[in-house]
């Protein structure tokens, strides 16, 4: 399976809140950032905490926004982040 | 057990974890003696003369830093640091520059390169610096006594992930012609989170 997005690509991290456990910031959400790495491929942090053994695996992008007069970098499952609107 | 949560408003996560412990020792799946030393190995390990001890390669070796800022955890490897004897942990150093200071937190938790810096301060751990970290790093900075040039573009780097970040501080002026071992007494743990400049 491959990445959906490159280095360098723009991304919106989700907007809507999800589920239950996440390691998606709320601070972040909405934002629009752009691809600094590509971590790999990881289980997928929700689905992990739920107990689930076949967790998702997606791939973990190193996201990077700024914010104002500083940039934060976060890193983010694949299914956390959409194409740009 | 306990003195190991002694931290603020850690009352209740102690009297949580002690009950856990208890249920897990009459289930005869863990003893204390068996806690005690893994509590022992881990921070025997974990301490940040590790954290130190990479810096002050890394300023004295080009290709070392080269390889650490490349693939850390092979990097640290050769300095005989094991970062599998916790947990499968990816590490990143990221360098501070002229142009970029770096600077880590856990805004969900308070994810922390213990292995290589020993256990977190526990104002890492507040709710106030995982807030403020990310929405006002520079005040942070200040109050840590840090006065970055404007052009200093600030970094920070949210623990989101299995990703564990190391800043490796600027070489400070005047440490020309030091060892090792001398340069390696002049970085901090505050250093190495990014809240201090070596």
């Amino acid at each position: 399976m491959s990445a959906r997005f490159a280095l360098g690509a723009c991304v919106r991290a989700q907007a809507a809140a999800r589920e239950g456990h996440t390691r998606l910031p709320a601070y972040l959400r909405g934002r629009i950032g752009s691809i600094v790495a590509l971590r790999g491929r990881y289980p997928l942090a929700d689905e992990r905490a739920r107990g689930l053994r076949d967790a998702r695996v997606e791939m973990v992008y190193a996201v990077q926004f700024s914010l104002g007069d500083h940039d934060v970098v976060a890193d983010l499952w694949e299914s956390y982040l959409e194409g740009p609107a | 057990m306990s003195g190991v949560h002694d931290h603020h408003g850690s009352a209740e996560m102690t009297r949580r974890v002690d009950a856990l412990v208890a249920r897990l020792a009459h289930r005869g799946l863990v003893t204390d003696a068996a806690i005690a030393e893994t509590i022992e190995s881990f921070l025997t390990h974990a301490k940040p003369s590790n954290g130190f001890r990479i810096v002050a390669r890394a300023w004295s070796d080009d290709a070392f830093r080269a390889r650490l800022l490349d693939d850390a955890n092979a990097a640290v490897a050769e300095l005989g640091i094991d970062l599998s004897h916790w947990a499968p942990v990816t590490l990143r150093v990221v360098e501070n520059t002229a142009d970029v200071h770096n600077m880590i937190v856990c805004t969900l938790c308070s994810c922390y390169p213990i292995a290589l810096l020993g256990p977190s301060p526990a104002w890492y751990k507040s709710a106030e610096y995982r807030a403020r970290a990310v929405s006002e790093p520079r005040a942070v900075l200040a109050e840590f006594g840090v006065e970055l040039p404007e052009r200093t573009r600030i970094r920070v780097w949210d623990s989101t992930s299995e990703m564990r970040y190391l800043v490796l501080p600027r070489r400070p002026a005047g440490s020309d012609g030091l060892d090792e071992q001398r340069l390696a007494t002049l970085v901090t743990r505050n250093g190495l989170i990014g809240t201090a400049l070596v």
